[in-house]
């Protein structure tokens, strides 16, 4: 595996920082003095619940947005300058499942960029997306229309988009959500296996997405709470969510469950 | 075949192709983006166009040409840059792009000529110099949606992840609002200002359920809007009705019963 991505890391190996980072929509404040430090190689959950900022957090991290008060940088750069290190995979439901396509076409389209305009796709295009479809292991959908895959299995074609970028910093929005609770161990494996080449952002409303292959863990509701590791006070938790949950050792250590909605 | 020794009915027929090429190329996009009421607000704006020509005495199509690709970059601008939202601009332009037509054929002193044709098309009435400027709109069109088709692919299926991966998705955006303010200029003529929206919207309708990638449906979408207006045109003077009209309700009762054919195949292998 080629690392041409891996060049800008400053000495600390930083290659995400958000620094007292506000974001607001109008008046409303979405999120506040938020500031955080991705090492390279870290896999983070970030937790929250709904209306959290989740999205807009990864929003900021990928340029679409700009912050109100702070600055964010990715491998020492702006977002909107280093779009070729990150691979953003988005929820699976931000596409219209009926839309004439099929699972190549979606995961072509993750080499297109501004110098790739006009251009045919090269032998290269073609083979980073056949890598990738093998890496996330839908080689064998690679012609179906991508309605018609189960939602795991898009969110997997998803996926290979991002990685046909060579990404070094792998953004996940609800990447669990469209997965059955039978696929989400195999989709772990995965983003497992993905942790030996990049860095692994996930955000997800469920406490539960937090598995034993998350490393540091942060929780986000218009605040973030973090300490750079994996462990969450249930302090944190509850200034997070704004009511008492419940933190359960469920077998696989460090799994944390809700107690209620 | 003895009709087709008339000059109207040879130019006609070649009005409903090049007419059915357009749409079904460009309303393709306008179907799977959902571009349905931006068209309909660009095409009715274009009588602003018309009507200014009728006063100041140049081509009607010149000014529906002005008014569309003007409208088209104006709304895809407005819809960026202010927090006007974007169907509340459109409607503004629909409505005041129609009163300015009607206050532009109030002042051109007299008889509007053939004005209604502009309204609702009338397909047995097209120039040889229309068919040009028809041919010239549908190469510019073609041949930008094959440069531009992977592009254009990507900011219909997924826009947001275009502008991740650095895409100018605005200029494609504006590019492809401009494709179909040229579309609507080119079927004018068939089906008038008011019935264009659904010469762009039904063939494509129609191909959605037949096709699995963008550019079979374009295809199929341009055989089927070819098609329609072959039928309609021949429908309508056989049965000596209103030509645009015709296509249009041709092409609906297609859609119903296709529709219909689904529904009831979906019956059956839910009963099998």
């Amino acid at each position: 595996m080629r690392r041409r991505n891996g060049d800008n890391l400053n000495a600390n190996g930083e290659v995400l920082t958000l620094s007292h980072v506000s974001f607001n929509y109008g008046e409303t404040p979405v999120l506040e003095d938020v500031s955080l430090s991705v090492q390279k190689g870290d896999f983070l959950g970030v937790i929250g619940p709904n209306g959290g900022g989740k999205s807009t957090l990864l929003k900021l991290m990928l340029g679409l947005l700009q912050p109100s008060r702070g600055s964010v940088e990715v491998c020492g750069q702006a977002p909107e300058h280093s779009s070729q290190h990150m691979g953003y995979v988005p929820q699976h439901t931000s596409f219209d499942r009926h839309f004439p396509i099929n699972v190549w076409d979606v995961v072509m389209t993750g080499r297109l960029s501004r110098s790739h305009l006009l251009r045919r796709y090269s032998s290269e295009d073609k083979a980073k997306a056949r890598d990738a479809l093998a890496t996330v292991a839908i080689e064998a959908l690679a012609h179906r229309p991508i309605g018609e895959l189960s939602g795991g299995q898009q969110q997997r074609a998803l996926i290979a988009r991002a990685l046909v970028r060579d990404p070094s910093i792998l953004l996940l929005d609800e990447a669990m959500a469209a997965v059955d609770p039978s696929g989400q161990e195999e989709m772990y494996r995965l983003l497992d296996e993905l942790r030996k080449r990049m860095t692994i952002v996930m955000v997800s409303h469920n406490l539960s997405a937090i598995s034993t292959y998350v490393d540091k863990v942060a929780c986000l509701n218009q605040r973030l709470y973090y300490h750079g590791s994996k462990e969450i006070s249930e302090e944190d938790i509850q200034a997070a969510y704004g009511c008492p949950v419940q933190l359960l050792a469920h077998g696989t250590p460090h799994r944390v469950l809700r107690k209620h909605e | 075949m003895s009709l087709l020794h008339y000059d109207f009915m040879q130019n006609a027929l070649a009005a409903g192709v090049l007419a059915g090429i357009a749409c079904g190329v460009v309303g393709t996009y306008v179907v799977v983006r959902r571009m349905v009421f931006i068209s309909g607000g660009l095409s009715h704006a274009t009588f602003g166009g018309i009507g200014l020509a009728y006063y100041l005495g140049f081509d009607p199509l010149l000014g529906a040409l002005i008014f569309a690709v003007g409208g088209a970059m104006g709304i895809g601008t407005a819809a960026q840059r202010t927090r006007l939202s974007e169907d509340t601009a459109i409607g503004v332009l629909w409505a005041s792009g129609m009163a300015l037509g009607v206050v532009f054929v109030g002042l051109a002193s007299g008889y509007a000529p053939d004005l209604f044709s502009y309204l609702f098309g009338n397909i047995l009435t097209v120039r040889a110099g229309e068919l040009l400027t028809m041919l010239a709109l549908d190469a510019i069109i073609v041949i930008i949606v094959v440069a531009f088709y992977k592009e254009f692919l990507a900011i219909s299926f997924d826009e947001e992840f275009a502008r991740v991966e650095g895409m100018p998705s605005r200029v494609l955006d504006l590019l492809l609002l401009g494709l179909v303010a040229l579309t609507i200029v080119t079927v004018i003529r068939v089906v008038g200002i008011v019935l264009v929206i659904a010469l762009l919207t039904i063939p494509p309708a129609i191909a959605r359920y037949y096709t699995t990638s963008l550019s079979r449906m374009m295809l199929l979408s341009v055989a089927i809007g070819i098609c329609l207006s072959v039928a309609g045109l021949f429908l309508s003077y056989v049965l000596d009705i209103a030509s645009g009209a015709t296509i249009i309700l041709l092409g609906s009762a297609v859609l119903l019963c296709v529709l219909l054919v689904r529904r009831m195949r979906a019956a059956a292998n839910a009963k099998a």
